[in-house]
């Protein structure tokens, strides 16, 4: 409803065309070259040049970490994009509200405490961590009555209770410290279609019911007295949202681990560019989530090649520079 | 039959008590205005009418009661503007007018073409249309105020509850505002209910006046029979004179001599 229908349909065409762009450099780029005609005929299950060895490059190595990278970073983004509509500030991300501090105690739970189950129990406790911290601050923050600013600083307290029992258990086991640490800095590798399906029904749930409230974020970013007046319950929909965006965050960080700042910087580029109103910020911000996180990790891929570095950092090198950027250019910071 | 009546209304927050079986009721088509000292009770009332605060006692809008309406109901009943509105900065201003037809729209749904034409209407009426593509941050005191004006107009209500609507706006805009609204009520039978902390103004606009002190009535009929000096003097701890003429009943204050 911000930009006239031509501007819209413009703003839907450049976020697709941009993941599509992200996903073609990523399948092309990385250490074995493969032909982009083959790859495409390969893709369009045409007579293709590619060696056995080669399609198996592309289609259990490249394209799932790809459409992995792309559900996690259009999830990380929507979640980011949702909790900005919730508080109304839109320097707001699901690592404010213990939802990265409590996977990474479940993630280092896990390593730690349950190494015969194996890594398959990682991304279980993750998840569960994930919803667990931001319920808890949740509760602790609604406890003393309705208001957003006590709702972060809450999000805030639990974050670092939970990093320090995190940290303490961490400490007390020196040989699992590799692993809680490659865990905690996010990685891509060894993406697998399973893990794609595995975590394909909460992110399909978890972003319609964002999408769907859109139009709802946009009334309360009027404040709570008003939305109520005009029909609106903040608190129910606080609720949902919140809600729906701590499972679509749990989902990514499962299968990632824990990959900070696309939550902010892709909503507020989207604000940039499309407007602010939330029907188009929440579905835009999925599209370009997805296409900048699949960008980040064909950076952390390749620049270190042959080993890899930690996608987290360099969503983070990336992210830091453009947090200071939107923290200059906001008028005014409600919450 | 009242256009809101509200009776016997009891209002506590935080344990203090802030309003005590207060009684009132405004015509369709009047414009009630409460005026009071700061912490009289009037924000506090208009606020209760609106279903912000709990409260004892009744709010009755063509003699029905209004607890037991649903949040959408009431909103497409009663329009409430507070005294600093909350603007998003980015957002247009057809979009912030647009938000006046929430409790029309489904959960589901967008805007349709009725609620376009219903905020078009709006905007139009209150002179924001010619400036509906501009970021609200971008306007002046005086068009923030009749943005917000156009956005409780688009809910089409049948009472607007409007806290110090002319509050930061200097006399010229507060002229332009308070004829604006004066205009809606005559000619769209819409019923007001304002605090004003002017009291000139509030007895030169309103049709009665309601002198609210310490979260009771102190007195109640038009601007004649509220504002006289003994009775400004005592709840406002104020020096004025009181005149009356054309322009109605002048309230000026004094410079202490002494």
């Amino acid at each position: 409803m911000n930009a006239s229908p031509r501007r819209t349909v413009a703003a839907y065409l450049i976020a697709a065309a941009f993941l599509v762009a992200a996903m073609g450099v990523s399948a092309l780029v990385g250490a074995a070259d493969l032909n982009p005609w083959a790859i495409l005929s390969a893709l369009l299950h045409l007579p293709s040049s590619l060696d056995p060895l080669d399609r198996a490059v592309l289609f259990q190595i490249r394209l799932p970490r790809i459409v992995l990278g792309a559900m996690v970073g259009g999830l990380l983004a929507v979640a980011g994009a949702g909790y900005q509509g919730v508080f109304r500030n839109p320097l707001v991300d699901s690592g404010m509200l213990g939802a990265s501090a409590g996977a990474g105690l479940g993630a280092t739970i896990a390593i730690v405490y349950l190494p015969g189950i194996g890594p398959a129990a990682v991304p279980v406790a993750a998840f569960a961590g994930s919803l667990g911290g931001v319920a808890v601050a949740y509760l602790a923050g609604t406890a003393g009555g309705p208001g957003t600013a006590t709702l972060l600083l809450a999000g805030v307290a639990v974050s670092m209770f939970l990093t320090a029992v995190q940290t303490y258990v961490q400490q007390r086991s020196a040989s699992d410290l590799q692993q809680v640490y490659s865990w905690l800095l996010g990685s891509l590798s060894g993406a697998t279609w399973q893990q794609a399906l595995e975590i394909l029904p909460y992110s399909a749930v978890s972003v319609a019911i964002v999408l769907l409230h859109g139009r709802q974020l946009d009334v309360l970013s009027v404040g709570d007295d008003e939305a109520r007046t005009l029909g609106v319950h903040p608190g129910r929909i606080r609720l949902i949202v919140i809600a729906a965006c701590a499972l679509a965050a749990a989902s990514a960080v499962a299968v990632s681990g824990l990959i900070g700042f696309v939550g902010i910087v892709v909503p507020h580029i989207v604000r940039r560019l499309a407007g602010t109103s939330y029907q188009l910020v929440l579905p835009l911000s999925f599209l370009a989530g997805a296409g900048f996180l699949v960008l980040a990790d064909t950076l952390a891929r390749t620049v270190l090649s042959p080993a890899e570095l930690p996608i987290g950092v360099v969503t983070a090198l990336v992210g830091s520079p453009v947090f200071i950027w939107i923290l200059r250019s906001t008028r005014s910071v409600r919450t | 039959m009242s256009a809101v009546a509200v009776r016997d209304l009891t209002v506590d927050l935080d344990r203090t008590s802030i309003l005590h079986g207060v009684s009132c009721e405004a015509g369709s088509g009047g414009w009630l205005a409460l005026i009071g000292p700061n912490g009289a009770g009037k924000t506090t009332l208009l606020r209760a009418v609106a279903g912000l605060v709990p409260y004892r006692g009744e709010v009755l809008l063509d003699g029905v009661g209004t607890g037991s309406l649903s949040g959408r109901d009431r909103a497409r009943l009663i329009a409430y503007v507070p005294q600093e509105p909350v603007l998003p900065p980015d957002m247009t201003v057809a979009e912030y007018v647009l938000l006046g037809r929430t409790p029309y729209i489904r959960f589901l749904g967008g805007p349709g073409r009725s609620d376009r034409e219903a905020a078009d209407r709006a905007a139009g009426r209150l002179g924001v249309a010619r400036f509906s593509g501009r970021r609200l941050a971008s306007l002046s005191g005086g068009e923030r105020k009749r943005v917000v004006l156009a956005r409780a107009l688009a809910q089409e209500p049948k009472v607007m509850l409007l806290d110090e609507p002319t509050a930061s706006l200097d006399i010229g805009h507060q002229q332009q505002v308070l004829d604006l609204i004066d205009e809606l009520r005559t000619t769209g039978g819409l019923t007001v209910l304002s605090t004003l902390h002017d009291l000139t103004t509030a007895g030169q606009y309103a049709s009665q006046l309601m002198l609210l002190h310490e979260g009771r009535i102190e007195a109640a009929g038009t601007a004649a029979e509220v504002l006289t000096e003994e009775r400004i003097g005592r709840v406002y701890a104020a020096h004025v004179c009181v005149t009356t003429g054309a322009d109605g009943t002048i309230v000026t204050p004094l410079r202490e001599r002494g």
